[in-house]
Parts: C-alpha cells; sequence; structure tokens
C-alpha cells in the first residue's frame, strides 16, 4: 500500500499532447476516480502509473521513490483490464494464481490464496473451467481475483465495467467498493461514466483534453464545478446551462428575471452584458407547490413544458429555449464534448411526482438564487466559487 | 436452402470426376508398387498377383535408406531452426516497433516468390569451392531460404491476432518480456506454431531442385533426388515397381501429416490468406 504522487505529468505524442503538467496526490488507501469524456487522456494516465506508457516529462513517486524508469513488474501494482485480458489458455485457478507462479510462490501457499480469493469473489465452482466458458461478470471477477490476489501497492481499474450490462455494471460496481473498503488498497479507478466516478471515488480528478479540470470528493464536483466543463459533465440530467443579460438589479434569463446585484461580480466581467447561469434540474421546483411565504424568498422562472417523462419518484420537465447565436454555439459544442447528441438548448426540470403540471402547460419554476452558479462565457470559469471563498 | 435432385446429382457426378482425375495417378503408383517382375508390363491396372517384394528391395537398398534418412533429418532440422527464428521475427514485426519493419515483411516475400532454380547453379559453384558442396547443412541453408518467409508470414498473422493487452496484463502482474512471450503467447500461438511447422517441413521434405544440384554422394543426397538414381533389385530389370514403392513410402508421412492436422492447416493457411 502506498501513496501515489503525480508530479507535472506529461504524454505526447508526436506534436499531440494526450496528458498535460497533470498534478494529483492519491493518498494511501483512497479510492481515486479518474474520469473524463473519451480522449480526455485519463486511460493514458493511468498506463503511465502502471508503467505501460513512457512518461514524458515529469516525476511519478511512489510513497518516497521515483518510479518513472521501473519496468511494470517492478512497480508491483495490479490492474483490472477493460476487456478483463484474461489468458485463455490457463483455468480461472491458474489465471488467478498467475503472479503468484511468477513471484516464484510456493504450491500449498498458491493453493490456499487462491481459494480464499476465489470464496470471496464466489468463484470456487468455476475454478476449473476457462475464460471462455465464463459469463462476463464471472470474467470480471476472475480480473479482480488476479489483482487481488498479491498483496499489491495499488489496484489500478481502466474501465472494467463497460462491457457488462447495465443491471451487472451497478451489481459489480458494489462488489469493488465493498472489496476496496475490506482491503483498504489504494485504487485508481478510470471511467468515462460520471456515476460511477461519484458512488465509488473518495475523490475524482476530472479531465479534459488532457488538463485536469478539477479534483475533489465527489460532492465538491458536484456542488461547487470549478468551470462549465465540469459543471456539464458531473451528474445525470446535467447542471441547466442559461445565458443571461447582466443588468444592474437583475439577471435576465429567457425565463425570466432572476433578483441580482450585479456589484457582487468581479472586475473582469466589467462590460459584458452576458454571463452563463448554472442551475440543477433539482435546484428548481414548481412553485405552486410552494406557500406565499417561500416563494417570495426566491426567483419565479416561468417557461412552456414541451415534453415530460414520468420516473416514478420524479418527473423530468424539458423546457426547450433560444440562447443568442454566441452562447448557443458555445453550449452545444460543449454538449458535444460530453458525448452528447442534443444540439437543442433546454432546460431540464425535475419536478416532484406531486406536481400536476402537463406536457404544453405553462408552468411557474422556483429557485433560491444562493443556488445559482455563475461562468464567465468567456474563460468558462465558476464566478460564484470566487465571491463565496469561505468553503 | 436446399438444392434440387439434379443439381446434387450433377454436383456428385463432377466430384467424382474430380476425384478419380486426382487419384488415379496416385493409385496407378500404389497397385504399381505391388507389382512383380513382369507384371508390370501386364497392361491392366492391378497386379496380377500381389507382392511386398519391392518394399523389401527398397528397404535394403542403401541408396533409399541413406536418403530417407537424409531427408528427415534435414527436414526436420530446417523445420526446427526455420520456426524457431520465424517466431522470434514474427514477435519483432508483430509487437516491437523499430524502423524499417515494413521491409523486413516485404523483403521476405521477395524472396519467396524468387524462383528457386535461378539460384541452384550459383549455388552449386559456391557450395563447392567453400565445402558445402554434398553436406547437410548444404542443404538446410537453401531450405531456409525457403521456409522462413512462408514461416514469418504465417506467424505474424497469428501473434497479431492475439490481444497486446494480454502480455501487458502478464508484464502488470509481474513477468518479464521473455516470460510474457513464452507463458502467453507461444502457448496461444501454438495451432500457428503448428501449422507453420507442417507447412516448413513440406516444402523442405519435397524439394528437389535444391537435392539434385547440391548433391552427389550418399551423404546429404534426399529422397526426391535419389529416386532418379534408383536401379531397383537387379541392373537387368527397369526400376519402375522399385522406384513406385519409394515413392509410396516417402509420401506415407506427408499424407499421415496432412490427415492428422487437416484443420490446423486449413485454418492456418486461411489465417495467413486473409490476414496477412
Amino acid at each position: 500500500m502506498t501513496a501515489i504522487s503525480i508530479k507535472n505529468i506529461t504524454k505526447r505524442y508526436g506534436d499531440f499532447v494526450a496528458v498535460d503538467d497533470v498534478n494529483l496526490e492519491i493518498a494511501d488507501g483512497e479510492f481515486m476516480v479518474l474520469v473524463g469524456p473519451s480522449g480526455s487522456g485519463k486511460s493514458t494516465l493511468l498506463r503511465m502509473i502502471v508503467g505501460l506508457e513512457d512518461i514524458s516529462d515529469g516525476d511519478l513517486y511512489f510513497g518516497d521513490q521515483r518510479v518513472n524508469d521501473r519496468a511494470p513488474r517492478d512497480r508491483d501494482l495490479a490492474m483490472v483490464f477493460q476487456d478483463y485480458a484474461l489468458y485463455p489458455h490457463l483455468t480461472v485457478y491458474e489465471n488467478i494464481a498467475f503472479p503468484l507462479r511468477l513471484h516464484k510462490v510456493a504450491g500449498d501457499e498458491v493453493d490456499r490464496r487462491v481459494r480464499s480469493v476465489a470464496d470471496r469473489l464466489e468463484l470456487a465452482e468455476f475454478l476449473d473451467r476457462k475464460p471462455a466458458n465464463l459469463s462476463g461478470g464471472q470474467r470480471q471477477r476472475v480480473a479482480m481475483g488476479r489483482a487481488v490476489i498479491r498483496d499489491a501497492h495499488a489496484f489500478l481499474f481502466d474501465e472494467p465495467l463497460s462491457n457488462l450490462d447495465a443491471k451487472l455494471r451497478v451489481q459489480v460496481r458494489t462488489q469493488i467498493a465493498r472489496l476496496q473498503n475490506q482491503l483498504g488498497t489504494t485504487t485508481v479507478y478510470v471511467t468515462h461514466d460520471q456515476v460511477e466516478a461519484m458512488t465509488l471515488g473518495d475523490r475524482v480528478a476530472l479531465l479534459r483534453r488532457g488538463v485536469l479540470q478539477q479534483v475533489g470528493t465527489p460532492r465538491d464536483l458536484y456542488k461547487k464545478p470549478s468551470n462549465l466543463f465540469v459543471a456539464g459533465f458531473m451528474g445525470s440530467p446535467p447542471m441547466n446551462l442559461l445565458p443571461a443579460e447582466i443588468h444592474p438589479d437583475h439577471l435576465s434569463s429567457p425565463f425570466g428575471d432572476i433578483p441580482f446585484d450585479a456589484a457582487q461580480l468581479p472586475a473582469s466581467l466589467a462590460g459584458k452584458d452576458v454571463i452563463i447561469v448554472g442551475i440543477r434540474p433539482e435546484e428548481l421546483t414548481d412553485a405552486s407547490l410552494l406557500d406565499t411565504e417561500q416563494r417570495g424568498r426566491g426567483a419565479t422562472l416561468k417557461g412552456r413544458i414541451d415534453v415530460l417523462e414520468w420516473l416514478g419518484n420524479e418527473q423530468l420537465a424539458y423546457l426547450p429555449f433560444k440562447a443568442p447565436d454566441a452562447i448557443h454555439q458555445q453550449l452545444t459544442d460543449l454538449q458535444k464534448e460530453l458525448d452528447s447528441e442534443s444540439d437543442q438548448t433546454q432546460l431540464i426540470v425535475a419536478l416532484p411526482d406531486a406536481s400536476k403540471a402537463r406536457e404544453g402547460d405553462e408552468i411557474e419554476l422556483w429557485l433560491d438564487p444562493d443556488d445559482l452558479h455563475l461562468f464567465d462565457p468567456a474563460t468558462t470559469e465558476n464566478l460564484t466559487l470566487r465571491q463565496k471563498p469561505a468553503s | 436452402m436446399r438444392t434440387s435432385g439434379r443439381a446434387r446429382i450433377g454436383i456428385g457426378v463432377a466430384a467424382i470426376a474430380i476425384v478419380v482425375w486426382a487419384l488415379a495417378p496416385v493409385m496407378w503408383i500404389v497397385s504399381l508398387s505391388f507389382k512383380q517382375g513382369d507384371d508390370i508390363d501386364n497392361q491392366q491396372f492391378w497386379p496380377t498377383h500381389w507382392s511386398v517384394e519391392n518394399y523389401k528391395t527398397v528397404f535394403q537398398t542403401s541408396l533409399f535408406t541413406s536418403a530417407l534418412r537424409n531427408s528427415l533429418g534435414i527436414s526436420l532440422i530446417t523445420t526446427v531452426i526455420s520456426v524457431v527464428l520465424a517466431m522470434f521475427a514474427a514477435y519483432a514485426v508483430s509487437r516491437l516497433d523499430f524502423p524499417g519493419k515494413r521491409w523486413v515483411l516485404v523483403s521476405a516475400l521477395a524472396v519467396s516468390v524468387f524462383p528457386a532454380i535461378s539460384i541452384a547453379t550459383p549455388l552449386f559453384n559456391l557450395w563447392r569451392s567453400i565445402g558445402l558442396y554434398d553436406t547437410w547443412a548444404g542443404l538446410i541453408i537453401p531450405y531456409l531460404a525457403l521456409t522462413l518467409p512462408l514461416a514469418m508470414w504465417t506467424l505474424t498473422s497469428f501473434f497479431r491476432q492475439i490481444p497486446r493487452d494480454l502480455e501487458l496484463a502478464a508484464q502488470v502482474d509481474g513477468a518479464t518480456t521473455w516470460q510474457a512471450f513464452r507463458r502467453i503467447l507461444v502457448p496461444l500461438a501454438a495451432p500457428g506454431v503448428f501449422t507453420t511447422a507442417i507447412l516448413a517441413f513440406f516444402v523442405a521434405w519435397n524439394d528437389f531442385v535444391f537435392g539434385i544440384t547440391l548433391t552427389s554422394t550418399d551423404r546429404a543426397r534426399p529422397v526426391p533426388a535419389a529416386l532418379a538414381f534408383f536401379s531397383g533389385a537387379s541392373q537387368f530389370q527397369q526400376p519402375t515397381a522399385a522406384i513406385a514403392a519409394a515413392s509410396v513410402v516417402v509420401t506415407i508421412p506427408v499424407v499421415v501429416l496432412v490427415m492428422l492436422f487437416q484443420r490446423r492447416i486449413v485454418a492456418g493457411l486461411t489465417n495467413g490468406a486473409v490476414k496477412g
């Protein structure tokens, strides 16, 4: 078990920079999730940690030892590959035992440890089978077994759930979390799925085009996204991003005015007239369900519901809006980068099941102006964090 | 979809015709090898009296037994060297990145399409002056030139099919590159190695051009060349039947190998064809 320090690590392929000057401290026993859309450099970073990719620049430390030049076998890490990389010609037993065989562990010790790992992962009855005769979930568990059999410094997971169906994914996710809790081994986990990142990680590091955007607890990333990209990536449905004109005492959004003191804005925004307002779908609610006193404490927006999806515990309302061309372009570009297809700008609201709103209805939506996130359209930076540094 | 009765009859007739066309000469040689004395000229397909006399003669002739020994030895040594070398070359081509990598395969292909007969005479002169003429090594070297390109191409396509992640996983598990090669890649490529070995063996075993030009005595002369010098039981007899018996004897190992491993060979050949 080891702490892993990533200091100014860069990976270049010719002129292309895959990982750009990333700094990250992973504490001993911590579960760190590297997350980002495809092409963000998260897998490359993982492969540099494990030693399958050379580090172009920067230093990698395990504890206080620099390991840049160590071969993968000398780094003593255990990795679960996306396609599991089980050895097809070996039985499940020999697959799990393989790392021990390489380290010349005695036969009866191997047997004891393989059986204990197999019991823990519910693989005992499959030990004599070849990987080809296992289901996807079982193969995944064999890959985990092979990783946990020796006391490696750290576990590395490279999108281990992406080949499983949705239901199994949830089960295995819990299993991974439980395993890591029991073993307390430092873990680095790569995924493109923000739900996995939020549920598994002690901390989450979000990458975009090789650049680290934000590191923090899942709660930090969700509640205090440092920029538009983080705000759009974390959360499903994603945070609503609305263009709003700045007026001295209010912000005017496509759905109505929000009281706001423009004097709070930083000086860098002087002269700009548009700002991007971020509102989580659950921070908006049906105003008709609130009493007048509470309504008075917040702002009210108005819009027409285009589509309504009932999910049992809540309903998602979709309200399309038109944004000014420049902002529209910026928002759709962001959408594309977040692997989303939609090029329509719309407001998504999570309404309580009790709401009586119907498709096509005009609805009043209530929000607490304190929940707003304000983003600078030019730098995409979150301005709310800057005014409220007390966190 | 079912084929109609007529079409099936047509296909059947065509198949029989092709089989007869292909196998009749072989059957003739087999039948000839069991004929004795004047039976050879009896103008009938089958012998009037079946005899194994010719086989006895063949195995009593030192010309043939020494040739058989030469052929087996030379072919096996060629196969082993060629497969081992090709395995390393194929690993390098499929896994490592080095300048001129493409040229290794291209030049191997160029060598393999070179007509063998055109180098036979220069080799004859060269071998005589450096003392390789009429030796095992003198045949093994040109045979390696024939079999290596074939072996490299087949093995490269086999190695390329094996996911890279398996070796990477082995390395993370603590294996050296060599351990990953030996414990993961080679066992997984075993069918390919096998096919390659059989193909290489055939090439060496069936060669006539080098066998006849680069040897002069029992020391190294392989079977296909030796058959041409065959004289039968007595000098006053046409050795036709004895040659037929010898041909049958040298064909048997090839047929047995093909029968045993035909599936693998077909799989291996198509792999090479599609992926190479």
